[in-house]
């Protein structure tokens, strides 16, 4: 008895402000359907957030801020290198940075199972793959069309893979990915191989249609997922209040009754702590769970921007006062980690990056039969 | 260490840019990230951030420079760590890589080689501007909306952004939001919207991005808005405009670059539009929004940028379902459309110095097709060979053959042959990109072997 009420204020105290879990005035919906109240209030979406609320940032020890840090860095400086790379004509067609959104992938790829579970994303992809630990050599080859580069040179920026890693895609086509993150899902499930499935995508994504289809199905089935909406502000050149309904995207899965959370990823140790409460939720079998990240995109949404959809002092405020990197640093200062050795990391991480990039100038472009290999698997 | 900065690519197809605006002075001290320049290409004005730290040197093209090549120096910046491998010289790589930044399809604005035979439809004598594919495009849809307040614009960043591939620019501000509509991604929703705002007596134009992404909203294309009329016993009109880029672009890789042509023309109850220069482009977008049935009106990102004749014309409107002779030539018949009729006629030129003249065909509508154009010409010639950049099962390609087989096999000396794009997605990488995709090479090719002069 006591436990119920507990339970019930918990519930109270937790509901969204604009959606009530259950309003016993209206009762004409409560003729025709049973008694909601009891099952509503067990159905805590928000109790995911409570339980991130409790504990907000997760405490790394030295060696893992560390960790996060390099990793960081490395995606930043790769991105850059990336991007002069584009300027001078050795990659091509669309290149999508991931410069600014840092913290996400790797607070959550950090608290992944490592060849249990599996990740995709969509086509803004370079940083999922940094944030596995897959060496930059061979996914700037890939940038630059090269033998050498994860798809052979066939896939480019957009769609890079590593079944070694679980990582499923680098998907050019906006939404597709989230089911096929369920489908992925499923297969965990089927299998009963304990992994999960972490889905990306972006804000603009999350309209689509079949994003919605998934929700249902994957909430229905209890498979496995997590589904991670990057919101990073814009789709292209479309603010998320332009093209959004509800723009508090963690609420999205309310109709499907998949809980949200609504994490800060400007923050690499709070996306941490989060992903600790969204993959434990998803690990025991509950089902999938919504995380909204918040984070922003401080490039072009790819190469080609015209950068009028928003202002430059816009930009300017959240790499002064919001960047996941230099708050790290920060914290590593204040942990006493003295400036030499963060500048021998930030050396060390250039170095690596322009060894990355030299690989990626000079390995020869695919064979002209790579043209038609990979087409389909047997022969006919 | 002083590094050189130099006038960036910043879209697939860049060449060259105007340096706009310098947003920095020499002396200034810059940061990664800090903006440098505004640089303006065709297609839109962009920002040039700074990738290094480091002091402004020298500033070698003012601002206000026009056709600055990509690769130039425009500015010298000083390094602050020496030992910073950032800073390193920028590889010379530009200049030295095998393959180019634009492809050669990705080619600039290219007045035609050969003095296009004039189109029967357009009067003699009429005063010809020069305007581009992607201007003419624009101006049709504008003036139909002047024309017809049922016509409306929705689409991905149509509005606001002036267009991905900037073809809408300008109109949201002639004909403000009611008209000029920007949609969330969610192309399977705005696309049945579309084609029920037809249903419901209006006239829109669905912009997709690319058609790619129509993919997602195929199901309405064909199941709503194609046999709406059929069903209804021709009750019910849908008078719909899908539009948008079509085919290869330059090193988008597999799932951006699809000719969808042969997939919607083979379909009962659309009508299939597929131009490929600036007249057609306006004459033929003008007629689409005139039509009553539903149009999939596919055009090229490779081609916007390019310029053309255009009449000057107060109404500009074209037939649809009639192909045009681009090129008058005995030997040989050309089939081809949208992209694929540029580098016909290029080898058409080239064949003519070998002393074979090709006559080039623009099918310009691929549903209904102009069947008697083709069988006129072929009666002519007795060779044809189709141009098409695209796969070759199933095709455009495969249809005209077909064509020629039935209702032209007496007038046929030699096997129709047809020139395509390799059978496989298509790849990223500089090199494969372009053995996969048609080229002028193949398709003289072609026409040699048909001629029996290889
Ligand atoms: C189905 C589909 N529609 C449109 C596009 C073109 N497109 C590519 S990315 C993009 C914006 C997506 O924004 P968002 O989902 O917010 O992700 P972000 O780019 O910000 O990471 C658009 C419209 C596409 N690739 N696929």
């Amino acid at each position: 008895m006591l436990k119920r009420r507990v339970r019930t204020v918990l519930v109270q105290q937790l509901q969204y402000e604009d959606v009530p879990l259950a309003k016993p005035t209206r009762t004409r919906k409560a003729a025709s359907k049973p008694d909601l109240s009891q099952s509503d209030a067990e159905f805590a979406l928000r109790s995911l957030q409570a339980e991130h609320e409790k504990a907000k940032r997760y405490s790394a020890s030295d060696e893992q801020m560390l960790g996060f840090y390099e990793q960081m860095l490395l995606i930043r400086r790769f991105e850059e290198k990336a991007g002069q790379l584009y300027g001078l004509g050795l990659i091509g067609g669309f290149c999508h940075l991931y410069i600014g959104q840092e913290a996400v992938a790797v607070g959550l790829q950090s608290a992944l199972a490592e060849g249990k579970d599996s990740v995709i994303t969509g086509y803004r992809d370079h940083g999922h793959m940094l944030a596995y630990g897959i060496d930059p050599k061979v996914i700037m080859a890939e940038l630059t069309g090269r033998q050498a580069g994860i798809s052979k040179g066939k896939g480019g920026s957009m769609h890079m893979f590593s079944t070694e890693h679980k990582f499923y895609g680098g998907h050019g086509i906006v939404g597709a990915q989230v089911p096929l993150g369920a489908g992925l899902a499923f297969a965990h499930k089927y299998r009963d191989d304990g992994g999960i499935c972490l889905a990306y995508f972006g804000d603009g994504a999350a309209n689509q249609g079949q994003v919605y289809e998934t929700f249902n199905m994957a909430a229905l089935w209890n498979l496995p997922i997590v589904f991670v909406i990057e919101n990073n502000g814009y789709a292209m050149g479309t603010a998320v209040k332009r093209s959004s309904a509800e723009t508090e995207f963690y609420r999205r899965g309310t109709a499907f009754r998949i809980p949200g959370m609504d994490v800060n990823g400007m923050d690499v140790l709070e996306v941490r702590a989060a992903a600790e409460v969204a993959f434990a939720h998803v690990r025991e079998g509950k089902g999938p769970v919504l995380m909204e990240l918040n984070t922003y995109r401080y490039r072009g949404h790819s190469m080609s921007d015209p950068a009028k959809y928003r202002s430059r002092e816009e930009v300017q405020e959240q790499r002064d006062h919001n960047d996941p990197i230099e708050r790290l640093k920060k914290e590593l200062a204040e942990r006493g980690k003295n400036e030499d050795d963060l500048k021998a990391i930030d050396k060390a991480i250039r170095a690596k990056v322009a060894d990355a990039a030299d690989f990626a100038e000079n390995s020869p472009e695919p064979d002209a039969d790579e043209l038609y290999t990979d087409v389909l698997v047997g022969s006919y | 260490m002083a590094v050189e900065l130099k006038m960036p690519a910043l879209s697939p197809t860049m060449e060259e840019g105007t340096l706009a605006k310098w947003l920095v002075k020499e002396g200034d001290t810059v940061a990664p990230g800090d903006i440098l320049a505004e640089i303006e290409t065709d297609k839109a004005t962009m920002e040039f951030e700074a990738i290094d730290e480091g002091t402004v040197g020298q500033i070698l093209v003012p601002e206000g420079t026009e056709n600055v090549a990509v690769g130039t120096v425009i500015a010298m910046l000083s390094g602050e760590d020496d030992g910073d491998a950032l800073t390193a010289p920028a590889p010379t790589a530009a200049a030295s890589e095998p393959t180019p930044v634009a492809a050669p399809l990705a080619a600039p604005a290219k007045p035609a080689t050969s003095a296009p035979k004039s189109d029967p439809e357009i009067p003699h004598g009429t005063n010809m501007a020069t305007v581009t594919v992607r201007d003419a495009l624009r101006d049709g849809m504008a003036e139909e909306m002047r024309r017809d307040e049922r016509v409306f614009v929705m689409g991905e960043e149509v509005a606001e952004y002036q267009g991905a591939y900037k073809v809408t620019q300008g109109l949201l501000a002639e004909f403000g939001p009611k008209r000029v509509i920007d949609t969330p991604i969610t192309e399977y929703g705005f696309a049945g919207i579309g084609t029920g705002a037809a249903m419901g007596g209006l006239r829109p134009i669905v912009e997709f991005m690319t058609f790619n992404f129509a993919m997602q909203a195929i199901d309405h294309i064909i199941n709503s808005a194609a046999k709406t009329n059929y069903m209804s016993g021709g009750q019910m009109r849908c008078p719909v405009v899908f539009r948008g880029p079509n085919g290869a672009a330059s090193r988008v890789g597999a799932q951006h670059s699809q000719n969808y042509g042969p997939w919607y023309a083979s379909v009962p109850g659309l009508i299939v539009i597929a131009p490929y220069d600036s007249s057609d482009a306006k004459g033929l977008m003008k007629a689409a929004i005139r039509c009553d049935d539903p149009v999939v009106f596919l055009e090229n990102e490779l081609v916007y940028g390019r310029s053309f004749e255009l009449p000057e014309m107060d109404d500009h409107v074209l037939p649809i379902g009639k192909a045009r002779i681009m090129r008058e030539g005995s030997d040989v018949t050309i089939v081809s459309y949208s992209i694929g009729v540029g580098l016909s006629l290029d080898a058409a030129e080239q064949l003519a110095a070998e002393g074979i003249e090709a006559e080039v065909i623009d099918l310009r509508t691929l549903r209904p097709l102009d069947k008697q154009a083709v069988l006129d010409s072929l009666m002519k010639t007795n060779r044809v060979v189709v141009a098409e950049e695209g796969w070759p099962t199933c095709s455009i390609s495969s249809e005209i053959i077909t064509l020629c087989m039935e209702d032209g096999f007496d007038d046929l000396d030699a096997p129709v042959l047809r020139v395509c794009n390799e059978d496989v997605p298509l790849p990223y990488a500089a090199n494969l990109e372009k053995l996969a995709l048609l080229n002028t090479a193949g398709i003289v090719a072609a026409v040699k072997k048909v001629c029996y002069r290889d």
